[in-house]
């Protein structure tokens, strides 16, 4: 597969349950090599999308293709093709870790010696080693999930779909989840991720699609959502909490815009056009006035702003 | 022919699976075992002294095949356990992610099934020589009879593989299977022949199919209680193969439209 050839194209995809629409309309163009966010509410179609670009689930119109392989026609292509990691981790209880990688090998069609030195790998790699032969269900949450991981990675897939991969993780496996998805992603494959959570789409994600009611109401870079939705801020934090009433009207006058305050961190904010002409003007006019800052900067609106501008509703309910 | 080997190579490699869990959690089996062990011991022991067998002979011998038969229905219930916790939890999404042969998850099942029946056979086998029972004619007719059992638990596995999947939630799996278990052993022949009771109960329990496998191995283990001039007590090795085709005819090819079904 050339690098020209996008790994993921889904036009117009449609799927309803009964009286539910799932997915209305959903397209999405992921290129070879990146790692692609989908970002959505609960129920907004994410897992659905997964499902079916994974030809685990039939759709009712419209197209897919991954890894260069029509979904609808030539699913056992496409399967060859795929790792999927779900929601919940998918492997067996019963079984330990290696006996789990060693039946996936097998099942991946890996001669007995080969999928058992298969298996080794993967348990080093994913630090099981020492758990290598406890049942799955005696495993932590994040060892589950690492080892789910390690049984969508037996034969190096060209595209990896990875369905809310941390939700329920704490921040340490999360965080070794992600370095190992980079990992991933810098020998080649690429990645389609989908998460509720912004943080994990704005660290991981080379672009995101934002989905709400089964379609794509907004696709970008990470930066480019969060100028979608507007101006940077100004953020000022004053050291005197008597300062603050001042502060933001001296800081309404520099930005020539109505300021916020926030009396618990004692922050003023406002927003801005020219990031650094405003940063200059609202220091000069504070030092002016004497007002000691503790803290001063401009920032983006984060993802979690732009989800609700874009969606009108917030991402975790 | 790649597919049917991959086909057979994938449904052994489940089956291998299903085997691993029987040694991983050994607990299990020993619940499937000590009931028909206590059913050999009750009903032998307890209520056998005033059970009588039509034609005479010693009770214990003829309750002995009648609990081969019921060990294997009981084990639809450990079938379809088996195939609803697989079901239930994402494991089956990542068997279907993967380009193996479609079928392995249920041939796999069956097969670990019908291996695992194996084993409870021997163990059965074991403590029936322990009580009493004997078998009368050559090692080929006992041989031929534990065939009969056995395929009749092939075709109990895909009752078993298509009640996991119509209900696919492990526990209430189990709570469905005991209910009905029961009564189709209390109305069959295992612990009491069909002559011996009220007219219309004992034509139901003829034609029951546990007891067409039942009366089939008795005859051909030469154990008492066979025999009877009903059409159903005449032929019980053909209906002994029949009821198992017709039961895999009807219910495996409903098992894999129902498993298909999970990408709708």
């Amino acid at each position: 597969m050339t690098t020209q050839t996008p790994a993921v194209v889904a036009e117009d995809l449609r799927k309803r349950y009964g009286t539910t629409t799932a997915l209305d309309g959903f397209d999405l163009t992921v290129p070879a090599g990146t790692v692609c966010g989908i970002l959505g509410p609960n129920g907004a179609g994410k897992t659905t999308a997964v499902r079916v670009l994974a030809t685990l689930l039939r759709f009712d119109g419209g197209r897919a293709r991954v890894a260069g392989h029509d979904v609808a026609r030539d699913p056992a292509a496409v399967r060859g093709a795929i790792g999927l990691t779900g929601q919940y981790a998918a492997v067996d209880d019963i079984l330990s870790g290696r006996q789990n990688l060693v039946l996936f090998g097998r099942l991946h069609h890996l001669r007995p010696r080969a999928a058992k030195r298969r298996a080794d790998e993967l348990l080093e790699r994913f630090g099981l080693v020492e758990a290598a032969d406890k049942s799955a269900k005696d495993y932590s949450g994040g060892m589950r999930r690492r080892l789910d991981l390690a049984a969508s990675l037996i034969r190096t897939p060209k595209v990896l779909f990875l369905d809310e991969p941390t939700t329920g993780l704490d921040p340490r496996s999360r965080n070794q989840l992600w370095d190992a998805v980079r990992e991933l992603v810098g020998g080649g494959t690429t990645v389609l991720l989908t998460t509720q959570y912004l943080e994990e789409a704005d660290q991981l994600a080379d672009r995101i699609s934002v989905v709400d009611h089964g379609r794509v109401v907004a696709e970008g870079t990470s930066d480019e959502l969060k100028r979608k939705i507007g101006a940077d801020r100004v953020e000022v934090v004053v050291r005197d909490a008597a300062d603050l009433g001042e502060a933001a009207r001296l800081v309404g006058r520099a930005t020539a815009a109505p300021p916020e305050t926030d009396p618990d961190v004692r922050k003023v904010s406002a927003p801005v056009a020219d990031r650094v002409a405003a940063l200059a003007e609202v220091m000069r006019t504070l030092q002016a006035a004497r007002i000691t800052v503790e803290d001063i900067g401009v920032r983006r609106p984060t993802l979690d702003e732009a989800f609700l501008q874009i969606t009108g509703h917030r991402a975790v309910s | 022919m790649s597919a049917l080997r991959w086909g057979i190579a994938d449904g052994w490699t489940m089956t291998r699976r299903n085997m691993a869990h029987v040694v991983r959690a050994p607990e299990e089996i020993v619940i499937y075992f000590s009931l028909p062990i206590m059913f050999v011991l009750v009903f032998g022991y307890v209520f056998g002294s005033g059970m009588a067998v039509p034609g005479g002979g010693n009770y214990r011998e003829y309750l002995l095949p009648g609990v081969f038969v019921m060990t294997m229905l009981y084990g639809l219930g450990a079938t379809a356990t088996g195939v609803a916790v697989d079901v239930s939890r994402g494991v089956v999404d990542r068997f279907r992610a993967i380009d193996m042969a479609r079928s392995a998850l249920l041939v796999g099942r069956s097969g670990a099934d019908l291996l695992r029946a194996l084993l409870e056979m021997a163990t059965l086998v074991v403590c029936g020589l322990l009580v009493g029972w004997q078998w009368r004619h050559g090692v080929g007719d006992a041989l031929a009879a534990v065939a009969l059992v056995l395929l009749l638990r092939l075709a109990l596995t895909w009752v078993g593989i298509y009640l996991g999947l119509v209900v696919p939630n492990p526990d209430t799996v189990s709570v469905i299977v005991f209910p009905v278990a029961f009564p189709l052993t209390a109305l069959s022949n295992v612990f009491v022949a069909p002559e011996l009771m009220p007219h219309w109960l004992g034509t139901v329990s003829a034609w029951n199919p546990l007891s067409a496998t039942v009366a089939a191995s008795r005859e051909l283990f030469g154990n008492p209680g066979t025999g009877g001039d009903s059409w159903v007590a005449q032929h019980p090795l053909l209906l002994s193969i029949a009821w198992p085709a017709v039961l895999i005819a009807i219910f495996a090819p409903l098992a894999v439209r129902r498993y298909q079904r999970l990408s709708r």
